[in-house]
């Protein structure tokens, strides 16, 4: 694996079993991914985007080919492994935020630290900074019942970025958010990314995101069909 | 992380109410229901003791093996020196004498006629003696419903409902008819003191008290006595000690095949009292037990519906890199906190109404009439160190179980699908 590159896949094949036949969701995927990138999986649904950021997060298994994150080969971890590298290096955001709702904005974001089994003063302070980056300081005390779409986002974008991890997947995470709480949302990614030099993987259809993304991958029926870069807007 | 588990717990009432208000019911029911049967059952055992028993009662061997037909021509003799011995190995009990006997008791008219007539269960006890216990062991003075107590010679008691149905009142005489202990037919008469009334529908039936030198001297049995009885004197029945007080006693007279040799008895070892003993203690275990299971499926069944409503959260912090072990330890701790919470309230409901029945009792007389066994017509509870924590035992593992059980679900469960099943 080359040492700039966070993601390498090489001849990726993945399928499900289908009563007695197989379902091939993804095939011949060959990519690399640099550490620093704003990239994203593009295409319609069913396309293989969700089944994609699956391995890449260590969630799932290739079925053949090899699919190497942050010099991890996928296929081959355990379940303990897997849990090992999601803990540590990846952050996950959702497009229905999915936020503990009992618990506080910074309970919430304290989480993935209190797995990682970080001191409380570092961890207070790592919360802070986190809350900061997306702008939610004064919300800490606050409940995700009591915020508005928006705010929940920034703090599942918190909760993914407080551990400083590698590599962020962001599954169509402006979904259910208008106009301009997505551009509010996709900016404070591309600064974090800016600053933290954070990786991050998008799986999108939305042409908002789409237009943030400096790389795309567009997938068709499994496979990728085109790549394109362009310039930061 | 505990801290963030109990922060979940207090803000989200659902998680924790429901399982809180199940264990507490649970727990307070352990509780009350071991009270209850300590109360209830160690009173019967008690009233047993105190009555016919004895927490150890000596008998001539023939005597033990015909005891329920109350043989006094097998009593024991030279009972004064007996006791005396008794008193001076094992001075942790209190000996007495007592003679059991059955007869006919008859009420004259005033011409000296029958005028009623009526079988009845007498019991010659050491009411005169100034430093007898028997009368306050028995309850006498308390049972009293008229008349007196038996302060003089040729004076006895009868059951208010025995002397109702004979038509007698105090004061009035009447003859017990009965055999001596050589066999020959026995005439003595008596002034009737007073009645009493114990309570216990086996006594009231048709007993008759008097003092046990006019029992000897109605029964030809001078310084003898059907048995002798011991109780302990810390009023409470000590299984163990009195198995290594028989045994010492016992030992001497294994080799003797004289019938009339004494044998000592434990409570435990005499008719169905063991089995009730033996019933108290493991009753607790039984009810621990049912407990357990009971609250463990309505636990499981919490858990699952929580489950389901915690699915959510249990998949993103699975994505998050919580190991599948890790959460299902995190779910046992809620657990224990749940059950340490809910057995705590549970304990101390529970603990109040046993408080309250044992102060008050509930009277249950109607329900006895015609027992032969004696029990006490009220029940009360009591409340003993046991129920300060015997219900953490059900409180604690039911709630363990059903999250055990509730929880397998989370092993199920595919990783790989986390992502589709978040996204809705």
């Amino acid at each position: 694996m080359e040492n700039s590159a966070i993601i390498k896949i090489n001849d990726l094949v993945k399928s499900f079993p289908m009563g007695k036949t197989h379902f091939t969701a993804l095939r011949d995927i060959n990519l690399t991914i640099g550490r620093g990138e704003f990239t994203g999986l593009v295409g319609p649904s069913g396309s293989g985007k969700t089944t994609l950021l699956n391995i890449v997060g260590s969630l799932d298994t290739p079925t053949s080919g090899e699919a190497w994150v942050l010099d991890h080969s996928v296929g081959r971890l355990s379940a303990r492994q897997s849990a090992q590298l999601r803990k540590e290096e990846l952050g996950f955001i959702f497009q229905s935020y999915n936020l503990l709702v009992v618990h506080t904005v910074y309970e919430n974001v304290e989480f993935p630290l209190l797995l990682l089994k970080i001191g409380a003063p570092e961890r207070k302070k790592m919360v802070m900074d986190a809350l900061e980056w997306v702008g939610l300081t004064d919300k800490v005390r606050s409940k995700p019942p009591q915020l508005s779409g928006g705010e929940c986002q920034r703090v599942a974008i918190a909760r993914a970025m407080v551990k400083k991890p590698s590599l962020v997947l962001a599954d169509e995470p402006t979904a259910n958010l208008d106009a301009a709480n997505s551009h509010h949302i996709l900016k404070t990614m591309v600064n974090l990314n800016r600053e933290l030099n954070t990786t991050f993987l998008f799986a999108t259809h939305d042409e908002k995101v789409i237009k943030y993304l400096r790389r795309k991958i567009y997938l068709l029926d499994g496979k990728i069909d085109k790549i394109s870069e362009q310039e930061q807007t | 992380m505990i801290r963030f588990l109990l922060k979940g717990l207090f803000h989200d009432r659902s998680r924790s109410r429901l399982p809180i208000i199940v264990v507490a019911i649970g727990v307070m029911l352990a509780v009350f229901m071991n009270a209850y049967i300590t109360g209830f059952m160690g009173d019967t055992i008690e009233m047993n003791a105190r009555f016919t028993h004895g927490h150890l009662k000596v008998m001539t061997r023939a005597y033990a093996e015909n005891e329920g037909q109350v043989p006094n021509d097998l009593a024991l003799t030279e009972v004064s020196a007996l006791k005396e011995e008794l008193s001076g190995r094992f001075p942790e009990l209190d000996w007495a004498a007592r003679i059991q006997f059955g007869g006919l008791v008859d009420v004259p008219d005033e011409f000296g006629e029958t005028r009623s007539q009526g079988p009845a269960a007498g019991m010659g006890i050491d009411l005169l003696s100034p430093d007898s216990r028997e009368a306050g062991r028995l309850n006498i003075q308390k049972s009293i419903v008229r008349g007196r107590i038996v302060q003089n010679a040729g004076e006895a008691l009868l059951a208010e409902q025995f002397s109702r149905k004979l038509g007698v009142d105090p004061g009035d005489e009447v003859t017990l008819i009965g055999s001596t202990m050589h066999g020959s037919m026995s005439m003595y008469n008596f002034r009737v003191a007073g009645t009493v009334s114990f309570g216990v529908e086996a006594l009231d039936r048709g007993t008759i008290i008097v003092d046990i030198e006019d029992a000897r001297n109605a029964l030809d049995m001078y310084d003898a006595a059907g048995e002798l009885i011991g109780l302990f004197e810390t009023g409470f029945y000590d299984d163990e000690r009195a198995l290594e007080i028989a045994r010492a006693f016992n030992t001497p007279f294994e080799e003797d095949k004289d019938e009339y040799a004494p044998v000592m008895k434990t409570l435990t070892q005499q008719g169905s009292m063991g089995q009730l003993v033996k019933m108290l203690d493991v009753w607790g275990i039984y009810i621990i037990a049912i407990f357990i299971v009971a609250m463990a499926l309505v636990l499981w069944n919490a858990g699952l519906l929580g489950g389901l409503r915690r699915y959510g959260e249990f998949g993103v912090r699975l994505a998050m890199g919580e190991e599948k072990n890790h959460l299902y330890r995190t779910l046992i701790y809620e657990s224990i906190f749940i059950g340490i919470a809910g057995a705590f309230i549970g304990t101390a409901i529970g603990l109040f109404f046993a408080a309250l029945v044992q102060k008050y009792g509930i009277n249950i007389s109607g329900l006895m009439e015609g027992s032969a066994m004696m029990y006490p017509s009220a029940i009360r509870t009591r409340i003993t160190t046991t129920d300060y924590y015997i219900g953490f035992i059900p409180g604690l593992f039911a709630t363990i179980i059903g999250t055990m059980l509730a929880g397998i679900g989370i092993y199920r469960r595919k990783t790989s699908q986390l992502f589709k099943e978040l996204e809705a």
